[in-house]
């Protein structure tokens, strides 16, 4: 065997470059050495480069500040302006690591949680804060807020700024803040010779979603989310089935996902992306659905409020200026916009809190807002941070048509009493323990699932009611 | 294998052997580690990165561990292990694991094949129709499950729906309503090439002159590739079968960047699910549970099929 | 891609090739033609969407974003330019860890195979069987306490563990294939050189070394292959510093809005090193492929 097949396969088949046959011997005589030296050669490179990159990694990270977050506009904005501040600040040098909303929650959470020290700022929210300030995850920045000259803190938007408190010390600065309300297309609606109330009920939406949706000319009525995450479809369904008069727990921690007005809740969501909601909706979250609305696949669409930013900006939308906005649809409560703010802290195995610090009041700054108003444009400013930029005059203008239903629903917001019933957890869209990071995302799966048509939503509600069962019983034998 | 031990064995030993013979016990330790000595630092290396985690992975596995809830682990003997077996999401990710690997090697087996016999024939541009059928291959796995996710399975802007419009499937959201077969259609893309390369490579080897006696004996091309080649393949079909399993089985990449395993669940694999329990539930204990009983798994699916494995490379470098 | 000529000639034996010639003929022409057909179509349903990878990411996102896809266009680098400028410290990582984890594999593998093969030790089944149940088994069971263990030296996000993880992975296939380049040396030439009295050092670099060159090149090739496209470590063991080309690849997945045309020409720019290589060295690829088991 051995003699048939170098003989014949390589000699015939061979591609003319390839190296395979036994070379002449005459080469052979030189062809180690010079091996050798190459060999060595490279292996001496390689090793320098590796050391290179241990050293930045390493050494180098007295000024180097690692810096972790959520690739969305707004972020995006920042890492472009972010030169402003290295120019400003010579010795510090930034480094980005931006990933999707899911992979950014498990690695920055992975991180922090194992003292693993890969970053020295990381971008989380208030659902966070508050449980890693708890167990000492999170650098104090009240004393850096404080000490800052004109930082001040106070001007943060009151709810928002509670929400990212831990014993009435800030534990992470807000970015940008956001609730949720209604986006919608008023010439579509003018066309239909349809009138949307300021404030809408779930059942006028479906009824609107249903008047509008045509597939045949590619247009959907409403753009929801479907992609499984607990900050994916769970952030909008969360505030339906608080509207509803749902909850996930009673006050004794007893599941509550199948109750009636629960259940009721999740089907009305899942039939009406099923009927009235974008192609791919299973996989949908706010950047697919930003792509659907801004290129006019949609007719109204129900998300966060910093959705502006992409919804009226000139380069990414081609419905800039048909847009009516208004708060978010409800049922059986008075408002049922979530509150949600992407926040920065410096976790405690940063060595460089100082330095962090300096980069983290950069971006959440008053003078930022106006830098990112000069450079990049007044709507894509964070919006639902600081009360003060509001009170910009170019902003107002700018912001004109959503600046005050983005107020109205953030001041609205209540993460202590967002449900009809009493609960014993806090937030809106979310329940903020440990555990709820991965019980809303297999809750999150069951949905998305029933959303794709894989199983059905009764499938899905029994399933995700056990998942919270599993977990609410953990509350029960402890107290 | 006791028995394939020989052939390598007595080929090697045979030179230093006549050597050898006669000599003291001295003479014979030191040949002994002069024989060992090469070896070692691969081993050692091999069951240091590779042995030592997994004894870790069985400590973790006996405790309740959640990274997010501070002071929570302790030690809880098997009940990660009744948990695992007590979740319905696992035995359907074990499920998944067996259709997309099943699935896929066939599939990219059957392909590849009649790949393999079209490309074993004298026509225009042979070889560059072969590189162009294993460039797929070459695409880097991550690259190559962005471009189906995107460019190809888009339901609005994708390729595949724009194909399938003249036919009115072109408003299939291929990634949410057939999660499953989207994967493997990507897996199958990547794989195939591989199974015609090692098939290609086998179809080669035949020895010509029996199937020109064949014809020259007026069987029929049908006839011929039954009685002929098909047992000449059977080697290498196992072995294209043995491989691609082996890798398949921990495909990772594509689950990750194409579904991460949904819609809900309905696409997660082994490898992916406890990746999701580890990284995304932070439940280290169990995601430990899981990998043993995956491992456990692997180990008795494995034994049977290295027997195969080894009676193919065996035979081969005999 | 037109350099394969010699491919076309089938038989490297003469005297076959009268015989085969008629039968050849039989399955004539227009069966002929039609298997050439379908071998065509294939290829090109097979190459169409890397084809179609590559031709999108000379779009700008205008283009790519059509519901009826465009064919032709103005073609634009602006998309490479833009992923140039943020990939590089990327591929460097990428780099860095396929060299020197396929250097390390290769001076570990070879002496290795050398026991394994020329003078083998006993058990040498055992060991071959303990290389490859570690290929068996599956990643995803040690990364738990990976991540934990790293983190605890403080070796996250460093290119040094990404390095030694990826000469774990590809030792046992690199052990495999070695062996079979270096049970191909005939005995002859060994004992030959042995006979003579050359030391270990002196039969290596002046037998072993020149007779195995292309199958260590081999080698090396499936291992850099391997290498850089491995994604499993690297993504859930580096975050910045030392990530590597397939996790910058993971940042188009859900970024604000989709971006075809940019993410095409990352996914082309990623593939292309080991498409190029792969072209160029097809044959050492089935040999590498299958642990050296065919050749």
């Amino acid at each position: 065997m051995r003699a048939q097949k170098p003989g014949s396969i390589n000699d015939s088949r061979q591609r003319p470059a390839a190296p395979a046959a036994p070379r002449p011997p005459a080469r052979r005589r030189r062809g180690p050495r010079r091996w050798h030296t190459a060999l060595a050669g490279l292996v001496a490179a390689v090793m320098l480069a590796a050391c290179g990159g241990a050293g930045t990694w390493g050494a180098g990270s007295s000024d180097q500040i690692v810096v972790a977050i959520v690739t969305n506009s707004q972020m995006e904005d920042a890492i472009s302006l972010s030169g402003e501040f290295e120019a400003d600040n010579p010795d510090i040098s930034l480094r980005f690591v931006s990933l999707s909303e899911n992979e950014a929650r498990a690695k920055i959470t992975a991180s922090v949680a194992t003292d693993g020290g890969e970053f020295d700022v990381v971008m989380i929210s208030n659902y966070e804060t508050p449980m890693w300030a708890e167990n000492g995850w999170l650098v104090n920045l009240q004393p850096y807020a404080d000490q800052t000259e004109g930082y001040d803190p106070q001007d943060f938007i009151p709810t928002v700024r509670e929400s990212l408190s831990y014993d009435g010390d800030l534990y992470s600065v807000p970015f940008y803040g956001e609730s949720s309300f209604l986006i919608y297309r008023k010439d579509l609606f003018k066309q239909a010779g349809l009138k949307m109330p300021d404030e809408p009920t779930w059942e006028q939406v479906e009824g609107f979603a249903a008047e509008l949706d045509d597939p045949s000319k590619g247009l959907s009525g409403i753009c929801l989310r479907g992609l499984a995450g607990w900050g994916e479809v769970l952030a909008p369904l969360d505030t339906v089935i608080n509207t509803f008069g749902g909850r996930w727990f009673d006050e004794e921690w007893n599941a509550q996902l199948d109750s009636e007005e629960s259940a009721a809740a999740i089907e009305f969501y899942v039939d009406t992306v099923r009927n009235y909601g974008t192609p791919g909706a299973a996989q949908a979250s706010f950047a697919e659905c930003a792509t659907q609305y801004t290129q006019g696949n949609a007719a109204m669409w129900y998300d966060a409020t910093s959705a502006v930013g992409t919804v009226e900006s000139e380069a990414d939308s081609t419905v800039v200026g048909k847009n009516g906005y208004v708060q978010a649809p409800t049922q059986e409560t008075e408002d049922s916009g979530w509150l949600y703010s992407w926040s920065l802290g410096i976790p405690k195995t940063s060595q460089n809190a100082d330095a962090a610090w300096k980069f983290l009041s950069w971006m959440t700054d008053k003078d930022y807002m106006k830098l990112v108003g000069e450079e990049i444009g007044w709507e894509a400013v964070p919006p639902g941070s600081r009360l003060s930029t509001y009170e910009i005059p170019q902003y107002a203008k700018a912001a004109q048509a959503f600046a005050e239903p983005t107020l109205t629903a953030m001041k609205a917001a209540d993460q202590e009493d967002p449900t009809v019933d009493p609960v014993p957890y806090v937030g809106i869209q979310f329940v903020r323990i440990p555990e709820f990071q991965d019980l809303g995302t297999r809750v999150a799966q069951q949905i998305s699932a029933a959303i794709a048509g894989q199983i059905s939503t009764e499938e899905a509600i029994a399933q995700s009611q056990l998942y919270a069962e599993a977990v609410g019983s953990t509350y029960q034998e402890g107290n | 294998m006791t028995t394939t031990a020989q052939a390598p064995a007595a080929r090697g030993a045979s030179p230093a052997a006549a050597r050898g013979a006669g000599t003291d016990n001295k003479v014979k330790r030191r040949e002994g580690w002069n024989r060992r000595g090469p070896l070692l630092p691969a081993l050692v290396f091999a069951i240091i990165v590779t042995q030592l985690p997994f004894l870790f992975t069985l400590y973790y596995s006996l405790q309740s561990w959640n990274l997010v809830r501070p002071g929570s682990r302790q030690f809880v003997g098997f009940a990660n292990y009744i948990e695992v077996f007590k979740d319905s999401v696992f035995r359907g990710a074990a499920l998944n694991t067996i259709w997309i690997t099943g699935g896929c090697v066939l599939i990219s087996l059957l392909i590849g094949l009649a790949l393999a016999l079209l490309l074993d024939r004298p026509f225009p541009g042979r070889g560059l129709a072969r590189t162009m059928l294993i460039t797929p291959f070459l695409v880097m796995p991550v690259a190559g499950a962005l471009l189906w996710k995107t460019t190809m399975f888009d339901p609005t802007f994708g390729i595949v729906n724009f194909v399938l419009t003249p036919i009115g499937l072109g408003d299939t959201d291929w990634l949410s309503s057939y999660p499953l077969a989207a994967i493997i259609i990507a897996l199958v893309w990547q794989w195939t090439p591989f199974m015609m390369l090692l098939l290609l490579a086998g179809l080669q080897s035949q020895d010509r002159s029996s199937l020109e006696a064949a014809a020259v004996d007026g069987a029929g091309p049908m006839q011929t590739f039954r009685s002929i080649t098909l047992p000449h393949m059977r080697r290498y079909i196992e072995l294209s079968v043995l491989l691609g399993a082996i890798y398949i089985v921990n495909t990772f990449d594509h689950i990750y960047m194409m579904t991460s395993g949904g819609p809900g669940t309905a696409s997660a694999n082994l490898p992916f699910y406890i990746y999701q329990r580890a990284f995304l539930g932070f439940d280290v204990g169990q995601a430990a549970a899981m990998g043993v009983v995956v491992v456990v798994g692997t180990i008795i699916v494995a034994t049977l099929a290295l027997r195969l494995i080894f009676t193919s490379f065996t035979e081969e470098t005999s | 891609m037109s350099t394969p000529a010699s491919t076309t000639t089938k038989q490297p034996s003469t005297p076959s090739e009268p015989t085969s010639a008629p039968s050849r003929k039989r399955g004539g022409s227009a069966g002929g033609t039609a298997f050439t057909v379908l071998t065509w179509a294939l290829a090109l349903i097979f190459f169409f969407p890397v084809f179609w990878m590559a031709l999108t990411g000379f779009k700008n996102e205008a283009d790519a974003y059509t519901e009826t896809p465009r064919l032709f266009f103005a073609p634009t680098l602006t998309q490479f330019q833009n992923v140039l400028d943020e990939a590089t410290p990327f591929a460097v990582n990428s780099l860095v860890a396929t060299t020197a984890s396929t250097i390390l594999v290769v001076l570990l593998a070879l002496p290795a195979a050398y026991a394994l093969s020329i003078r083998p030790v006993k058990k040498t089944q055992d060991v071959l069987f303990f290389f490859i149940s570690t290929k068996m088994l599956p990643l995803v069971a040690v990364i738990v306490p990976l991540y934990v263990i790293v983190g605890q030296i403080g070796a996250l996000d460093n290119i040094w563990v990404m390095i030694v993880l990826y000469t774990a992975m590809n030792l046992p296939i690199a052990v495999w294939m070695m062996r079979s380049f270096l049970q191909e040396i005939p005995g002859e030439v060994l004992e030959a050189a042995e006979m003579d009295g050359a030391g270990l050092v002196k039969v290596w670099r002046h037998v072993m070394i020149p007779i195995t060159a292309p199958g260590i090149a081999a080698t090396a090739l499936i291992c850099v292959i391997f290498a850089w496209n491995e994604f499993f470590f690297a993504v859930n063991l580096t975050a910045s510093a030392s990530s590597t080309v397939p996790v910058y690849l993971v940042g188009f997945i859900a970024s604000q809005g989709l971006y075809f045309a940019q993410l095409s020409a990352a996914a082309t720019l990623a593939s292309l090193p080991v498409v190029i290589a792969g072209w160029i060295a097809q044959k050492q690829l089935v040999r590498g492929l299958s642990m050296g088991a065919i050749k």
